[in-house]
């Protein structure tokens, strides 16, 4: 019989941001109190859906050609690898992104922020990656925008990933800051991870070679996702 | 560890997310026609305060009807894989805070060493509120093989235990099993750290 695949990495203390984080509000009535419980991954936590075979649709990876004219904004190329924690790229699987457009406003019912819609400009998106982990984006920067978290509150500009990986535990939604941001400091969504250099991993980097000239600014942006552990007694 | 890589923070999926997330189609796991009895679990999801919690995202990872996993780590030759099962689902809550998923009831998949797991879906809950998303089980009151699952038989408090229990409330196909998941209060669901 086959030795069991191997657990995957716990997180090192605060890199990871906590459920209760009372400076973002909204976390108060909606973290558990009790402690969760921990315990060895089985078959149930080291599986977990694969996209290789792209049943998930096709991608779309131009959000500044989904409708019938170019949107309004700053056109940006996002590109960068999904990684494991041990470097290893993670191929074929699922990167979903949506966003607001330059304004400050998601094509999103729920959104009231009084800025305008763009009709050109619907900002969601989805990609397999490559056998390298690869991935690329063509969108525009989106805006910074109000929330009502504490007065005068404003989000930095921000992109939303969501990415599988090998496993259901590797599940990952996150957001991408970009560098030099004022907002970013003031934001507590941001900072709600406690140690610095995890949170640098939220911000891409401008990379000059990226850019493509007289079209496009060039970001880089690497996600890395939870890797397996080297032997099955690792504690992480 | 020093050459490894800090893995990215988890940030809130926020209130937007069905405009990148939200694919109806993916709340109906049987549409490919796979072996299994067919069921459906509906629930709401509560917030601290008992109410109901509009902008919350359900993802569901489980094994096929046999017990087997639809990914190249499972191993047991001896459960076939079915091909018209995939395993993974996914649903927004609706405005009440309720969702609903149609899928088979999955078979007992293998636990650590020699234990055998009683029949389970993984479940992943995202919601604005939620800087992580959190982890828990769906069980089935119905199973008598709870008794001798290695999590269940983990957790003493009798009442915590049932949180991660879905209620038969009507016969039929699909069979209607109940679960709510409380995210904070009394009734707590029980959140897993894996």
């Amino acid at each position: 019989m086959p030795s069991e695949p191997l657990p995957f990495l716990r997180p090192r203390p605060g890199t990871q941001p906590p459920y209760l984080y009372p400076d973002y509000a909204s976390t108060v009535k909606r973290s558990p109190r009790r402690a969760l419980i921990r315990f060895e991954h089985t078959l149930s936590e080291l599986t977990g859906p694969g996209f290789a075979d792209r049943w998930a649709g096709p991608d779309a990876t131009d959000l500044t050609r989904q409708r019938k004219g170019e949107p309004l904004g700053e056109r940006i190329i996002v590109e960068g690898h999904v990684l494991d924690e041990n470097g290893r790229p993670v191929p074929g699987t699922l990167l979903e992104l949506w966003q607001c457009n330059a304004a400050g406003r998601y094509d999103h019912p729920a959104d009231q922020h009084d800025a305008p819609l763009d009709p050109n400009f619907t900002g969601a998106g989805q990609v397999v990656t490559g056998p390298d982990g690869a991935y690329r984006f063509v969108t525009i920067k989106p805006g910074a925008y109000p929330w009502r978290n504490t007065p005068n509150a404003w989000r930095p500009a921000h992109l939303h990933f969501g990415v599988f990986g090998a496993g259901f535990v590797t599940r990952l939604v996150t957001q991408m800051y970009f560098p030099g941001d004022p907002l970013l400091a003031y934001d507590p969504i941001y900072q709600s991870t406690a140690d610095a250099a995890a949170r640098e991993r939220l911000i891409c980097a401008y990379e000059p070679a990226l850019s493509e000239a007289e079209w496009a600014l060039g970001y880089r942006f690497d996600l890395v996702l939870r890797g397996r552990a080297a032997t099955p007694a690792d504690p992480g | 560890m020093a050459d490894k890589l800090i893995p990215t923070p988890s940030q809130t999926v926020g209130p937007f997310f069905h405009l990148g997330l939200d694919r109806p189609a993916w709340s109906d796991l049987t549409a490919d026609n796979p072996t299994g009895q067919r069921i459906a679990i509906e629930g709401r999801v509560l917030d601290g305060d008992a109410v109901p919690v509009p902008d919350a995202l359900i993802e569901v990872w489980q094994a096929n009807a046999a017990g087997r996993y639809n990914h190249p780590d499972d191993h047991q030759g001896d459960k076939p894989i079915d091909p018209r099962f995939r395993g993974f689902g996914r649903t927004a809550t609706d405005g009440e805070g309720r969702f609903r998923i149609v899928t088979i009831k999955p078979g007992p998949a293998p636990g650590r060493g020699n234990a055998l797991q009683a029949p389970h879906i993984n479940l992943a809950v995202f919601a604005r509120g939620l800087l992580q998303h959190l982890y828990t089980r769906i069980y089935f009151a119905d199973e008598p093989a709870n008794a001798g699952d290695p999590l269940l038989s983990s957790i003493e408090d009798e009442a915590a235990r049932r949180t991660l229990l879905a209620r038969p409330e009507a016969a039929g196909s699909p069979a209607l099993y109940r679960f709510d998941i409380v995210l904070q209060g009394a009734n707590e669901t029980v959140f897993l750290d894996v």
